[in-house]
Protein backbone atom coordinates (compact mmCIF):
# COMPACT_ATOMS: atom_id res chain seq x y z
CA UNK A 1 0.00 0.00 0.00
CA UNK A 2 2.52 2.15 -0.62
CA UNK A 3 1.13 3.80 -4.40
CA UNK A 4 2.91 7.39 -5.26
CA UNK A 5 0.10 9.57 -5.29
CA UNK A 6 -0.29 12.09 -8.34
CA UNK A 7 0.83 15.69 -7.87
CA UNK A 8 -1.28 16.94 -9.36
CA UNK A 9 -4.39 15.49 -10.71
CA UNK A 10 -7.40 17.51 -13.60
CA UNK A 11 -10.53 16.07 -13.45
CA UNK A 12 -13.62 17.03 -15.62
CA UNK A 13 -12.31 20.38 -16.46
CA UNK A 14 -14.51 22.49 -18.42
CA UNK A 15 -14.09 26.23 -18.86
CA UNK A 16 -16.69 28.06 -21.14
CA UNK A 17 -16.23 31.19 -22.01
CA UNK A 18 -19.99 32.44 -23.50
CA UNK A 19 -21.47 30.01 -25.28
CA UNK A 20 -17.78 28.85 -26.81
CA UNK A 21 -16.87 25.87 -24.89
CA UNK A 22 -13.04 25.52 -25.02
CA UNK A 23 -11.92 23.07 -22.79
CA UNK A 24 -14.62 20.08 -22.63
CA UNK A 25 -14.34 16.89 -20.12
CA UNK A 26 -10.33 16.93 -19.72
CA UNK A 27 -8.74 14.37 -17.00
CA UNK A 28 -5.55 13.64 -16.57
CA UNK A 29 -2.92 12.66 -13.85
CA UNK A 30 0.73 13.55 -13.73
CA UNK A 31 3.08 11.40 -11.20
CA UNK A 32 6.54 12.80 -9.61
CA UNK A 33 8.96 13.28 -11.50
CA UNK A 34 7.18 12.57 -14.72
CA UNK A 35 6.30 14.75 -17.84
CA UNK A 36 3.26 15.06 -19.56
CA UNK A 37 2.51 16.86 -22.74
CA UNK A 38 -0.46 18.05 -23.92
CA UNK A 39 -0.92 18.19 -27.80
CA UNK A 40 -2.92 19.64 -29.81
CA UNK A 41 -2.90 23.15 -32.97
CA UNK A 42 -4.55 26.34 -31.70
CA UNK A 43 -7.78 25.96 -30.59
CA UNK A 44 -7.59 22.90 -28.87
CA UNK A 45 -7.69 24.47 -25.70
CA UNK A 46 -4.27 23.75 -24.56
CA UNK A 47 -3.19 26.85 -23.61
CA UNK A 48 -6.62 27.22 -21.45
CA UNK A 49 -5.75 24.05 -19.26
CA UNK A 50 -2.29 25.40 -18.85
CA UNK A 51 -3.95 28.90 -17.82
CA UNK A 52 -6.36 26.97 -15.24
CA UNK A 53 -3.84 24.87 -13.69
CA UNK A 54 -1.75 28.15 -13.00
CA UNK A 55 -4.82 29.55 -11.57
CA UNK A 56 -5.05 32.03 -14.15
CA UNK A 57 -8.45 31.43 -15.48
CA UNK A 58 -11.30 29.77 -13.06
CA UNK A 59 -12.34 26.70 -14.66
CA UNK A 60 -15.93 26.24 -15.05
CA UNK A 61 -16.84 23.22 -13.16
CA UNK A 62 -14.36 20.64 -12.68
CA UNK A 63 -11.62 20.58 -10.34
CA UNK A 64 -7.74 20.87 -10.19
CA UNK A 65 -5.99 18.47 -7.53
CA UNK A 66 -2.06 19.30 -6.22
CA UNK A 67 -0.68 16.96 -3.79
CA UNK A 68 -4.07 15.61 -2.72
CA UNK A 69 -5.37 19.33 -2.20
CA UNK A 70 -8.24 20.73 -4.43
CA UNK A 71 -7.14 24.38 -5.36
CA UNK A 72 -8.87 27.41 -6.27
CA UNK A 73 -8.51 29.10 -3.12
CA UNK A 74 -8.48 32.71 -3.49
CA UNK A 75 -7.17 33.74 0.00
CA UNK A 76 -3.20 34.61 0.35
CA UNK A 77 -2.03 31.82 2.12
CA UNK A 78 -4.02 29.82 -0.61
CA UNK A 79 -2.36 31.63 -3.00
CA UNK A 80 1.32 31.26 -1.96
CA UNK A 81 0.46 27.66 -1.33
CA UNK A 82 -0.53 27.25 -4.91
CA UNK A 83 2.49 29.30 -6.49
CA UNK A 84 4.79 27.17 -4.11
CA UNK A 85 3.60 23.90 -5.85
CA UNK A 86 3.06 24.86 -8.98
CA UNK A 87 5.09 27.58 -11.54
CA UNK A 88 4.57 28.26 -15.30
CA UNK A 89 6.42 28.90 -18.01
CA UNK A 90 5.13 31.48 -20.76
CA UNK A 91 6.09 31.44 -24.30
CA UNK A 92 7.10 34.92 -24.83
CA UNK A 93 10.34 35.15 -22.25
CA UNK A 94 10.70 38.58 -22.95
CA UNK A 95 6.95 39.81 -21.97
CA UNK A 96 7.32 37.33 -18.53
CA UNK A 97 10.10 40.16 -17.10
CA UNK A 98 8.71 43.84 -15.55
CA UNK A 99 10.99 45.57 -18.49
CA UNK A 100 12.10 47.93 -15.50
CA UNK A 101 14.00 45.27 -13.11
CA UNK A 102 17.39 43.29 -13.67
CA UNK A 103 17.21 39.17 -14.06
CA UNK A 104 18.74 39.07 -10.88
CA UNK A 105 15.75 41.54 -9.49
CA UNK A 106 12.95 39.63 -10.92
CA UNK A 107 14.62 36.47 -9.95
CA UNK A 108 14.83 37.66 -6.00
CA UNK A 109 11.14 38.73 -5.82
CA UNK A 110 9.98 35.55 -5.76
CA UNK A 111 12.25 34.57 -3.16
CA UNK A 112 11.52 37.15 -0.95
CA UNK A 113 7.73 36.31 -1.05
CA UNK A 114 8.04 32.57 -0.53
CA UNK A 115 10.83 32.32 1.42
CA UNK A 116 11.63 35.73 3.78
CA UNK A 117 14.73 36.02 4.94
CA UNK A 118 17.81 38.02 4.95
CA UNK A 119 19.27 40.06 1.71
CA UNK A 120 22.66 38.26 1.69
CA UNK A 121 21.10 34.86 1.46
CA UNK A 122 18.53 35.74 -1.32
CA UNK A 123 21.92 36.97 -3.44
CA UNK A 124 23.44 33.73 -2.82
CA UNK A 125 20.17 31.92 -3.78
CA UNK A 126 19.97 33.84 -7.17
CA UNK A 127 23.40 33.14 -8.30
CA UNK A 128 22.78 29.42 -7.37
CA UNK A 129 19.51 29.71 -10.05
CA UNK A 130 21.70 31.62 -12.21
CA UNK A 131 24.31 28.99 -12.34
CA UNK A 132 21.70 26.12 -12.74
CA UNK A 133 20.35 27.38 -15.85
CA UNK A 134 23.42 28.20 -17.35
CA UNK A 135 23.33 31.93 -17.13
CA UNK A 136 26.30 34.19 -16.37
CA UNK A 137 26.42 36.77 -13.31
CA UNK A 138 26.69 39.18 -15.82
CA UNK A 139 23.78 38.37 -17.25
CA UNK A 140 21.66 38.22 -14.17
CA UNK A 141 22.77 42.00 -14.13
CA UNK A 142 21.08 42.54 -17.46
CA UNK A 143 17.34 44.06 -18.30
CA UNK A 144 15.89 41.77 -19.89
CA UNK A 145 15.77 43.73 -23.10
CA UNK A 146 19.54 43.23 -23.51
CA UNK A 147 19.28 39.77 -23.32
CA UNK A 148 18.89 37.12 -25.95
CA UNK A 149 15.47 35.09 -26.40
CA UNK A 150 17.50 31.91 -25.40
CA UNK A 151 18.85 33.74 -22.15
CA UNK A 152 15.34 35.21 -20.76
CA UNK A 153 13.94 31.98 -21.24
CA UNK A 154 16.65 30.70 -18.70
CA UNK A 155 16.05 33.30 -16.82
CA UNK A 156 12.72 32.62 -16.39
CA UNK A 157 12.90 29.12 -15.59
CA UNK A 158 15.51 30.24 -13.11
CA UNK A 159 12.71 32.55 -11.49
CA UNK A 160 9.99 29.37 -11.43
CA UNK A 161 12.50 27.36 -10.00
CA UNK A 162 13.92 29.93 -6.90
CA UNK A 163 10.19 29.12 -5.74
CA UNK A 164 11.22 25.20 -5.96
CA UNK A 165 7.80 24.03 -7.39
CA UNK A 166 6.78 20.19 -7.74
CA UNK A 167 5.27 20.54 -10.71
CA UNK A 168 6.06 22.95 -13.65
CA UNK A 169 3.70 23.95 -16.49
CA UNK A 170 5.15 25.11 -19.78
CA UNK A 171 3.24 26.73 -22.30
CA UNK A 172 4.78 26.57 -25.71
CA UNK A 173 7.87 27.69 -23.93
CA UNK A 174 10.22 26.89 -26.72
CA UNK A 175 8.14 27.63 -29.75
CA UNK A 176 9.46 31.36 -30.07
CA UNK A 177 13.13 30.09 -30.05
CA UNK A 178 15.44 29.42 -32.70
CA UNK A 179 16.14 25.28 -33.43
CA UNK A 180 19.21 25.12 -32.04
CA UNK A 181 18.26 27.43 -28.97
CA UNK A 182 15.39 24.79 -28.39
CA UNK A 183 17.62 21.95 -28.59
CA UNK A 184 19.47 24.13 -25.28
CA UNK A 185 16.95 24.86 -23.33
CA UNK A 186 15.02 20.99 -23.66
CA UNK A 187 18.14 19.78 -22.56
CA UNK A 188 18.26 21.90 -20.17
CA UNK A 189 14.99 21.12 -18.97
CA UNK A 190 15.63 17.42 -18.89
CA UNK A 191 19.16 17.86 -16.75
CA UNK A 192 16.50 19.91 -14.22
CA UNK A 193 13.83 17.12 -13.80
CA UNK A 194 16.47 14.62 -13.24
CA UNK A 195 18.23 16.63 -10.57
CA UNK A 196 15.37 17.45 -8.55
CA UNK A 197 12.14 15.73 -9.73
CA UNK A 198 10.51 18.51 -10.39
CA UNK A 199 7.51 17.18 -12.75
CA UNK A 200 6.47 18.99 -15.90
CA UNK A 201 3.26 19.51 -18.00
CA UNK A 202 4.17 20.69 -21.25
CA UNK A 203 2.12 22.30 -23.62
CA UNK A 204 3.24 22.42 -27.41
CA UNK A 205 1.73 21.57 -30.76
CA UNK A 206 5.61 20.77 -31.91
CA UNK A 207 5.47 16.94 -32.42
CA UNK A 208 9.21 16.41 -31.96
CA UNK A 209 9.73 18.30 -28.69
CA UNK A 210 7.09 16.92 -27.12
CA UNK A 211 8.75 13.35 -28.00
CA UNK A 212 11.85 14.69 -26.42
CA UNK A 213 10.68 16.23 -23.56
CA UNK A 214 7.30 13.63 -22.33
CA UNK A 215 6.94 10.61 -21.03
CA UNK A 216 2.81 10.67 -21.23
CA UNK A 217 0.98 12.86 -23.65
CA UNK A 218 -2.74 14.03 -24.20
CA UNK A 219 -3.96 15.40 -27.40
CA UNK A 220 -6.56 17.94 -27.86
CA UNK A 221 -8.86 18.51 -30.01
CA UNK A 222 -11.77 21.44 -29.85
CA UNK A 223 -11.42 20.75 -26.10
CA UNK A 224 -11.56 17.46 -25.72
CA UNK A 225 -8.85 15.26 -25.36
CA UNK A 226 -9.03 12.60 -28.16
CA UNK A 227 -5.99 10.19 -27.76
CA UNK A 228 -3.88 9.61 -24.90
CA UNK A 229 -0.78 7.14 -23.56
CA UNK A 230 2.54 6.91 -23.72
CA UNK A 231 4.30 9.44 -25.94
CA UNK A 232 6.19 7.24 -27.76
CA UNK A 233 3.35 4.71 -28.94
CA UNK A 234 1.20 7.76 -29.08
CA UNK A 235 3.56 8.91 -31.52
CA UNK A 236 4.68 5.88 -33.62
CA UNK A 237 0.95 4.42 -33.56
CA UNK A 238 -1.94 7.10 -33.05
CA UNK A 239 -5.36 5.83 -32.85
CA UNK A 240 -7.04 8.66 -33.55
CA UNK A 241 -7.10 10.42 -36.98
CA UNK A 242 -6.66 13.37 -36.04
CA UNK A 243 -3.30 12.45 -33.82
CA UNK A 244 -2.47 10.83 -37.27
CA UNK A 245 -3.28 14.38 -39.46
CA UNK A 246 -0.97 15.85 -36.96
CA UNK A 247 1.97 13.60 -37.81
CA UNK A 248 1.05 13.74 -40.84
CA UNK A 249 1.64 17.72 -41.47
CA UNK A 250 5.18 17.34 -40.42
CA UNK A 251 7.22 18.50 -43.23
CA UNK A 252 9.11 15.22 -44.78
CA UNK A 253 10.65 14.35 -47.78
CA UNK A 254 7.52 12.06 -48.78
CA UNK A 255 5.21 14.95 -47.65
CA UNK A 256 2.09 14.82 -49.53
CA UNK A 257 -0.03 17.99 -48.76
CA UNK A 258 -2.79 16.99 -50.99
CA UNK A 259 -3.14 13.50 -48.48
CA UNK A 260 -3.16 16.22 -45.51
CA UNK A 261 -6.03 18.81 -46.65
CA UNK A 262 -8.12 15.86 -47.76
CA UNK A 263 -7.52 14.00 -44.22
CA UNK A 264 -8.67 17.23 -42.40
CA UNK A 265 -11.66 18.27 -44.17
CA UNK A 266 -12.75 14.41 -43.73
CA UNK A 267 -11.91 14.82 -39.78
CA UNK A 268 -13.47 18.17 -40.38
CA UNK A 269 -16.98 16.41 -41.83
CA UNK A 270 -17.21 14.01 -38.66
CA UNK B 1 0.39 35.87 -28.03
CA UNK B 2 1.90 38.21 -29.16
CA UNK B 3 5.53 39.26 -28.89
CA UNK B 4 5.15 42.79 -29.22
CA UNK B 5 1.48 45.01 -28.39
CA UNK B 6 1.33 48.35 -30.27
CA UNK B 7 3.12 50.86 -29.14
CA UNK B 8 1.37 54.74 -28.50
CA UNK B 9 3.78 56.28 -31.24
CA UNK B 10 6.77 55.33 -33.04
CA UNK B 11 8.16 58.63 -33.37
CA UNK B 12 10.53 61.09 -30.81
CA UNK B 13 12.33 57.71 -30.64
CA UNK B 14 15.50 60.10 -31.73
CA UNK B 15 14.12 62.46 -29.32
CA UNK B 16 15.46 61.56 -26.11
CA UNK B 17 18.98 60.97 -27.13
CA UNK B 18 19.27 64.43 -29.01
CA UNK B 19 17.86 66.58 -26.76
CA UNK B 20 16.38 69.40 -29.40
CA UNK B 21 16.84 73.12 -29.10
CA UNK B 22 13.17 73.71 -28.67
CA UNK B 23 13.16 71.88 -25.46
CA UNK B 24 16.24 72.99 -24.03
CA UNK B 25 14.49 76.25 -25.06
CA UNK B 26 10.74 75.51 -22.77
CA UNK B 27 12.78 73.62 -20.06
CA UNK B 28 15.03 77.15 -19.75
CA UNK B 29 11.89 79.12 -20.01
CA UNK B 30 9.77 77.22 -17.62
CA UNK B 31 12.40 77.14 -14.82
CA UNK B 32 12.74 81.03 -15.16
CA UNK B 33 9.27 81.60 -14.88
CA UNK B 34 9.27 79.15 -12.31
CA UNK B 35 12.30 80.86 -10.15
CA UNK B 36 10.54 84.18 -11.11
CA UNK B 37 7.14 83.78 -9.08
CA UNK B 38 9.36 82.16 -6.68
CA UNK B 39 11.71 85.07 -5.87
CA UNK B 40 9.41 87.90 -7.18
CA UNK B 41 9.08 89.61 -3.81
CA UNK B 42 13.41 90.00 -4.13
CA UNK B 43 14.06 90.17 -8.02
CA UNK B 44 10.65 92.55 -8.41
CA UNK B 45 11.93 96.12 -9.27
CA UNK B 46 8.62 97.52 -8.12
CA UNK B 47 5.95 96.46 -5.67
CA UNK B 48 3.14 94.69 -7.62
CA UNK B 49 0.24 97.52 -6.14
CA UNK B 50 2.45 100.27 -6.07
CA UNK B 51 0.27 103.12 -8.43
CA UNK B 52 1.78 106.11 -9.56
CA UNK B 53 -0.46 107.75 -12.03
CA UNK B 54 1.66 110.04 -13.15
CA UNK B 55 3.17 107.31 -15.09
CA UNK B 56 -0.02 105.21 -16.21
CA UNK B 57 0.35 103.48 -19.55
CA UNK B 58 4.09 104.07 -19.71
CA UNK B 59 5.14 101.70 -23.00
CA UNK B 60 7.26 98.93 -22.45
CA UNK B 61 11.24 100.10 -22.19
CA UNK B 62 10.87 103.37 -20.01
CA UNK B 63 13.43 104.06 -17.61
CA UNK B 64 12.63 101.86 -14.81
CA UNK B 65 9.38 99.91 -16.01
CA UNK B 66 11.15 97.69 -19.14
CA UNK B 67 7.58 96.12 -19.39
CA UNK B 68 5.83 99.38 -18.94
CA UNK B 69 3.20 100.36 -16.66
CA UNK B 70 -1.05 99.68 -16.69
CA UNK B 71 -3.71 101.96 -16.56
CA UNK B 72 -3.08 102.95 -13.01
CA UNK B 73 0.59 103.00 -13.27
CA UNK B 74 1.63 99.89 -11.81
CA UNK B 75 5.06 98.13 -12.94
CA UNK B 76 4.19 95.39 -15.46
CA UNK B 77 6.94 93.25 -14.77
CA UNK B 78 6.62 93.31 -11.17
CA UNK B 79 3.16 92.12 -11.42
CA UNK B 80 3.54 89.43 -14.55
CA UNK B 81 6.34 88.29 -11.74
CA UNK B 82 3.90 88.20 -9.18
CA UNK B 83 1.15 86.71 -11.05
CA UNK B 84 3.68 83.92 -11.95
CA UNK B 85 3.13 82.33 -8.62
CA UNK B 86 -0.86 82.04 -8.25
CA UNK B 87 -0.66 81.42 -12.58
CA UNK B 88 1.66 78.34 -11.70
CA UNK B 89 0.64 76.98 -7.91
CA UNK B 90 -3.35 76.57 -9.18
CA UNK B 91 -2.84 74.94 -11.90
CA UNK B 92 -0.09 72.55 -10.51
CA UNK B 93 -2.64 72.20 -7.39
CA UNK B 94 -5.60 71.42 -9.92
CA UNK B 95 -2.51 68.87 -11.78
CA UNK B 96 -1.78 66.89 -8.69
CA UNK B 97 -4.94 66.32 -7.76
CA UNK B 98 -6.59 65.15 -11.04
CA UNK B 99 -3.26 63.17 -11.11
CA UNK B 100 -4.15 61.15 -8.34
CA UNK B 101 -7.48 60.24 -8.41
CA UNK B 102 -7.22 59.90 -12.29
CA UNK B 103 -4.70 57.56 -11.78
CA UNK B 104 -6.84 55.28 -9.31
CA UNK B 105 -9.49 55.61 -11.39
CA UNK B 106 -7.55 54.47 -14.28
CA UNK B 107 -5.75 51.28 -12.60
CA UNK B 108 -8.65 50.23 -11.13
CA UNK B 109 -11.13 50.24 -14.14
CA UNK B 110 -8.25 48.47 -16.14
CA UNK B 111 -7.43 45.77 -13.20
CA UNK B 112 -11.22 45.12 -12.33
CA UNK B 113 -12.93 44.82 -15.47
CA UNK B 114 -16.60 44.18 -15.34
CA UNK B 115 -18.68 46.56 -14.57
CA UNK B 116 -16.34 48.23 -12.28
CA UNK B 117 -14.81 49.61 -15.39
CA UNK B 118 -18.32 50.11 -17.11
CA UNK B 119 -19.29 51.92 -14.01
CA UNK B 120 -15.86 54.27 -13.74
CA UNK B 121 -15.56 54.72 -17.50
CA UNK B 122 -19.11 56.13 -17.91
CA UNK B 123 -18.58 58.41 -15.40
CA UNK B 124 -15.73 59.78 -16.38
CA UNK B 125 -17.19 60.14 -19.99
CA UNK B 126 -20.24 62.01 -18.45
CA UNK B 127 -17.55 64.37 -16.77
CA UNK B 128 -15.46 64.77 -19.33
CA UNK B 129 -18.68 65.53 -21.59
CA UNK B 130 -19.23 69.11 -19.79
CA UNK B 131 -16.94 71.99 -20.59
CA UNK B 132 -14.46 72.33 -17.76
CA UNK B 133 -14.96 75.93 -17.75
CA UNK B 134 -18.72 75.92 -17.57
CA UNK B 135 -18.12 73.87 -14.94
CA UNK B 136 -15.84 75.96 -12.97
CA UNK B 137 -18.38 79.28 -13.53
CA UNK B 138 -20.91 76.72 -11.83
CA UNK B 139 -18.34 76.18 -9.08
CA UNK B 140 -18.15 80.16 -8.20
CA UNK B 141 -21.38 80.24 -8.49
CA UNK B 142 -22.09 78.52 -5.58
CA UNK B 143 -19.21 78.51 -3.29
CA UNK B 144 -18.76 82.22 -3.78
CA UNK B 145 -15.67 83.39 -5.69
CA UNK B 146 -11.88 82.41 -4.49
CA UNK B 147 -9.74 80.14 -5.85
CA UNK B 148 -10.48 76.70 -3.75
CA UNK B 149 -13.62 75.70 -5.35
CA UNK B 150 -12.59 76.33 -9.11
CA UNK B 151 -8.91 74.17 -8.20
CA UNK B 152 -10.88 71.33 -6.95
CA UNK B 153 -13.90 71.16 -9.47
CA UNK B 154 -11.05 71.65 -12.53
CA UNK B 155 -9.29 68.58 -10.78
CA UNK B 156 -12.44 66.74 -11.06
CA UNK B 157 -13.14 67.78 -14.47
CA UNK B 158 -9.79 66.52 -15.62
CA UNK B 159 -9.68 63.50 -14.04
CA UNK B 160 -10.87 61.65 -16.96
CA UNK B 161 -8.66 63.48 -18.99
CA UNK B 162 -5.90 62.02 -17.18
CA UNK B 163 -8.15 58.32 -15.94
CA UNK B 164 -9.52 57.69 -19.42
CA UNK B 165 -5.62 57.54 -20.98
CA UNK B 166 -4.36 55.32 -17.69
CA UNK B 167 -7.22 53.26 -18.00
CA UNK B 168 -5.87 52.37 -21.91
CA UNK B 169 -2.57 52.25 -21.09
CA UNK B 170 -2.83 50.02 -18.15
CA UNK B 171 -4.81 47.74 -20.06
CA UNK B 172 -2.61 47.51 -23.10
CA UNK B 173 0.37 47.01 -20.78
CA UNK B 174 -1.76 44.55 -18.61
CA UNK B 175 -2.21 42.07 -21.21
CA UNK B 176 1.76 41.55 -21.51
CA UNK B 177 2.64 38.19 -19.82
CA UNK B 178 4.62 39.83 -16.64
CA UNK B 179 2.04 40.73 -14.74
CA UNK B 180 0.36 37.35 -14.96
CA UNK B 181 3.16 35.64 -14.24
CA UNK B 182 3.69 37.76 -10.75
CA UNK B 183 0.20 36.18 -10.16
CA UNK B 184 1.16 32.96 -10.88
CA UNK B 185 4.31 33.07 -8.37
CA UNK B 186 1.72 34.12 -6.00
CA UNK B 187 1.95 38.29 -5.63
CA UNK B 188 -1.45 39.86 -4.63
CA UNK B 189 -3.49 41.75 -7.26
CA UNK B 190 -2.53 45.05 -5.67
CA UNK B 191 0.78 44.67 -5.37
CA UNK B 192 1.56 43.65 -8.89
CA UNK B 193 -0.54 46.68 -10.11
CA UNK B 194 1.55 49.25 -7.86
CA UNK B 195 4.86 47.79 -7.98
CA UNK B 196 4.69 46.51 -11.48
CA UNK B 197 2.41 48.41 -13.53
CA UNK B 198 2.50 51.49 -12.11
CA UNK B 199 5.57 52.36 -12.95
CA UNK B 200 5.70 50.89 -16.29
CA UNK B 201 2.48 53.60 -17.17
CA UNK B 202 3.86 56.23 -14.79
CA UNK B 203 5.91 58.22 -17.91
CA UNK B 204 2.51 57.90 -19.70
CA UNK B 205 0.84 59.66 -17.05
CA UNK B 206 3.40 62.38 -16.53
CA UNK B 207 3.29 63.41 -20.11
CA UNK B 208 -0.22 63.64 -19.72
CA UNK B 209 -0.52 66.05 -16.64
CA UNK B 210 1.88 67.81 -18.45
CA UNK B 211 -0.42 68.43 -21.20
CA UNK B 212 -3.34 69.33 -18.38
CA UNK B 213 -1.39 71.68 -16.58
CA UNK B 214 -1.51 73.97 -19.79
CA UNK B 215 -4.90 73.26 -19.95
CA UNK B 216 -5.78 74.11 -16.34
CA UNK B 217 -3.21 77.18 -16.42
CA UNK B 218 -5.74 78.76 -19.76
CA UNK B 219 -9.28 77.62 -17.71
CA UNK B 220 -7.91 78.93 -14.46
CA UNK B 221 -7.14 82.00 -16.11
CA UNK B 222 -9.85 82.25 -18.00
CA UNK B 223 -11.69 82.25 -14.72
CA UNK B 224 -9.57 85.45 -13.42
CA UNK B 225 -10.49 87.15 -17.27
CA UNK B 226 -13.85 86.79 -16.45
CA UNK B 227 -13.44 88.42 -12.84
CA UNK B 228 -14.58 84.94 -10.52
CA UNK B 229 -11.27 83.65 -10.19
CA UNK B 230 -8.48 85.96 -8.63
CA UNK B 231 -9.81 88.64 -6.23
CA UNK B 232 -7.96 91.95 -6.24
CA UNK B 233 -4.93 92.88 -4.67
CA UNK B 234 -3.98 89.50 -5.66
CA UNK B 235 -3.55 88.70 -9.09
CA UNK B 236 -2.67 86.17 -11.80
CA UNK B 237 -2.16 86.73 -15.05
CA UNK B 238 -5.93 86.62 -16.16
CA UNK B 239 -7.08 89.00 -14.16
CA UNK B 240 -4.26 91.01 -15.09
CA UNK B 241 -5.34 90.96 -19.15
CA UNK B 242 -8.84 91.68 -17.71
CA UNK B 243 -8.03 94.45 -16.09
CA UNK B 244 -5.95 95.53 -18.89
CA UNK B 245 -9.15 96.08 -21.43
CA UNK B 246 -10.06 99.39 -20.88
CA UNK B 247 -6.04 100.54 -21.25
CA UNK B 248 -6.11 98.67 -24.82
CA UNK B 249 -9.16 100.83 -26.06
CA UNK B 250 -6.95 103.64 -25.34
CA UNK B 251 -4.64 102.45 -27.61
CA UNK B 252 -1.84 100.91 -25.31
CA UNK B 253 -2.23 97.03 -25.32
CA UNK B 254 1.37 96.36 -23.41
CA UNK B 255 -0.18 96.40 -20.00
CA UNK B 256 -2.70 93.20 -21.31
CA UNK B 257 0.13 91.62 -23.87
CA UNK B 258 2.62 90.99 -21.62
CA UNK B 259 0.38 88.84 -19.35
CA UNK B 260 -1.05 87.16 -22.36
CA UNK B 261 2.62 86.56 -23.62
CA UNK B 262 3.62 85.07 -20.04
CA UNK B 263 0.08 82.81 -20.28
CA UNK B 264 1.04 82.02 -24.33
CA UNK B 265 5.00 80.74 -23.72
CA UNK B 266 4.44 78.76 -20.47
CA UNK B 267 1.56 76.75 -22.09
CA UNK B 268 3.36 76.11 -25.68
CA UNK B 269 6.16 75.57 -23.38
CA UNK B 270 4.61 73.04 -20.91
CA UNK B 271 2.66 71.02 -23.63
CA UNK B 272 6.41 70.72 -25.57
CA UNK B 273 7.58 68.97 -22.19
CA UNK B 274 4.72 66.87 -22.33
CA UNK B 275 4.83 66.31 -25.52
CA UNK B 276 8.40 65.20 -25.22
CA UNK B 277 8.09 63.33 -22.25
CA UNK B 278 5.13 61.12 -24.09
CA UNK B 279 7.35 60.75 -26.98
CA UNK B 280 10.65 59.54 -25.33
CA UNK B 281 8.60 56.96 -23.19
CA UNK B 282 7.50 55.30 -26.88
CA UNK B 283 11.19 55.97 -27.52
CA UNK B 284 12.03 53.69 -25.09
CA UNK B 285 9.82 51.35 -26.02
CA UNK B 286 10.66 50.54 -29.17
CA UNK B 287 14.39 49.67 -28.21
CA UNK B 288 12.97 47.07 -26.55
CA UNK B 289 12.66 43.90 -29.28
Amino acid sequence: MNQPQPVLAVSSLVKRFGSFTAVDDVSFELMPGTSLGIVGESGSGKTTTARILAGLERPTSGTVTLEGRAVGGRSRRDRLWQAGRLQMIFQDPYGSFDPRRTIAQSIAEPLRLHAPGPAERHRARVAELLDQVGLSTRAGEALPRDLSGGQRQRAAIARALGIAPRVLVLDEAVAALDVSIQAQILTLLDELRRETGISYVFVSHDLAVVRYITDTAVVMRHGRIVERGGTEQILRSPQHPYTRLLLDSIPSPDWDLERVARDRRALDAR
Amino acid sequence: MTLTIPRLRAKAARGRRRRPLTLVLATAFLVLVAAMGLLAPVLAPHSPDETSLLNALAPPGTEGHWLGTDSTGRDVLSRVMHGARLSLLAPLGVVLLSLVLGTAIGLLAARAGGWVDAVLSRGMDIVFAFPSLLLVILSVAVFGPGLTAPICVLAIAYTPFIGRVVRSVAIQEGARPYLESYRVMGFGELRVTLRHLLPNVLPVIIAQSALSFGYALVDLASLSYLGLGVRPPDADWGSMISQAQSAILQGSPWSGLMPGIAVLLTVVCVNLLGEHLGGSISGKRSEET
